[in-house]
């Protein structure tokens, strides 16, 4: 059993890393990239998220959106069990993800300041990355049951963490490189990013 | 002959070089590199993008004035989700096989960072048709690079153009061996970095100082 989780987990983090295999939340991740610090704060809050929403989104998912979902409502008996709402996730699913963004950065701003200054201009910018409804989305196709999509969204968050802090740590290097100036700042971080990918592709011969 | 006058046709075509939104604006490259191994998913993803653009651009911009500052991000959000849900329905509905290769990536057009900035950047200030046309032309400003991108990664990655063979390939009796790593996520990496390059040493004045 553990060993299913583990596998939902390094399948996650290292063989489909948000970032290099399926280009999610690449905005943020070469817009935010350029130093180690606040890669690290956008990493963790990335992943802090993607805990909660992958989870909550498939609650929302199971017990409202998907055909037949609705049948635990008491008293209504077979009325509910044709409702297929499925056509509605992708818009509950922002919504949710925009909501509990908000709610992370009201509570933090109360009960954990020091964090919230660290992370609190990141926190925006969350609501509206692809690796987090990406996240979502995948939950969905792959029909995850919930503690499955516990693991999935810690993985996948902390796959993108892993892999922006790499990228900011060779940006910090490459500040002393000579580069092309055609290819400075946006072109390097590409082609540095499917070097990234190159290896990461090595985590793909990991049999599960 | 004339359609458009000078204004128009100059927010419609400003995007596709001068103001590229993926090779200077750095946006909406998320799901502009997951489908673009062919062809023919990469202009299915083409047509959702530039119709979800151009509509949410309209729509936003005729309620411009009726929404209330606060709350404008979460009402453009709702705005565009509901065009993508309606080109998903659409997608699923005539072209299933696409739909299916695809996947998440239609839904994804929700936070293709594309719309969400034109509609902030334009669509909150301009009139409807205005909006409409800056939507549509920076659509197809991002549909330029992307069919550039599945251009090059079809064709060298596994010899065909549109799902007909081009280069006939060595396990098939011909002469040309595939280069498997276009297929896979590196390739599309360093096509777009290479492009930019190219891009940026034909017009010096879009160089970013290091």
């Amino acid at each position: 059993m553990l060993s299913h989780y583990l596998s939902i987990f390094t399948q996650a983090t290292f063989i489909e890393n948000m970032a290099l295999a399926f280009f999610l939340g690449m905005c943020t991740f070469l817009g935010c990239s350029k130093k180690v610090d606040s890669a690290i704060g956008l990493g963790i809050a990335v992943t802090f998220v993607q805990v909660v929403t992958v989870p909550m989104n498939n609650l929302i998912f199971t017990k409202l959106l998907a055909p037949g979902a609705l049948t635990w409502v008491p008293g209504t008996g077979d009325l509910f069990a044709k409702i297929d709402l499925t056509f509605l996730s992708f818009l509950t699913f922002i919504g949710t993800i925009a909501a509990i963004v908000q709610i992370v950065e009201m509570t933090l701003d109360k009960y954990v300041p020091s964090l919230y200054a660290t992370l609190g201009i990141f926190l925006p910018l969350i609501a509206v990355n692809c690796a987090i409804l990406g996240g979502s989305l995948f939950m969905q196709e792959r029909e995850y049951n919930f503690p499955e999509s516990v693991v999935y969204g810690f993985g996948s968050g902390f796959g993108w963490a892993l892999a922006i802090t790499a990228m900011a740590a060779i940006r910090e290097r490459m500040r002393y490189s000579n580069v092309p100036a055609g290819l400075r700042g946006l072109g390097i971080t590409f082609l540095l990013a499917g070097l990234m990918a190159v290896g990461f592709m090595a985590f793909s011969g990991i049999q599960l | 002959m004339k359609i458009f006058g000078k204004k128009e046709r100059e927010v419609l075509l400003d995007p596709l070089f001068n103001n590229n939104p993926i090779a200077l604006q750095v946006l909406g490259i998320c799901s502009a590199l997951a489908v673009t191994t062919k062809l023919q998913t990469a202009l299915v993803m083409c047509l959702a993008v530039t119709a979800v653009t151009g509509g949410s651009s309209m729509v936003i911009s005729l309620l411009r004035n009726s929404i209330p500052p606060s709350i404008r991000i979460i009402v453009q959000l709702s705005v565009i989700a509901s065009f993508v849900i309606l080109t998903d329905q659409i997608l699923k509905a005539y072209v299933p096989d696409v739909s299916k290769q695809l996947s998440v990536f239609v839904g994804l057009i929700i936070t293709n960072c594309i719309v969400m900035g034109r509609a902030e950047a334009y669509a909150m200030q301009n009139g409807p048709v205005m909006s409409l046309l800056d939507g549509i032309g920076n659509g197809i400003g991002y549909s330029l690079v992307l069919m550039g991108v599945a251009f090059v990664r079809e064709l060298f990655g596994s010899g065909a153009l549109y799902g007909y063979k081009v280069l006939p390939l060595v396990t098939e009796g011909g002469w040309y061996n595939p280069n498997g790593l276009m297929l896979l996520s590196p390739g599309a990496f360093f096509l777009i970095g290479l492009a930019i390059w190219g891009l940026r040493t034909w017009k010096p004045e879009q160089v970013e100082e290091n």
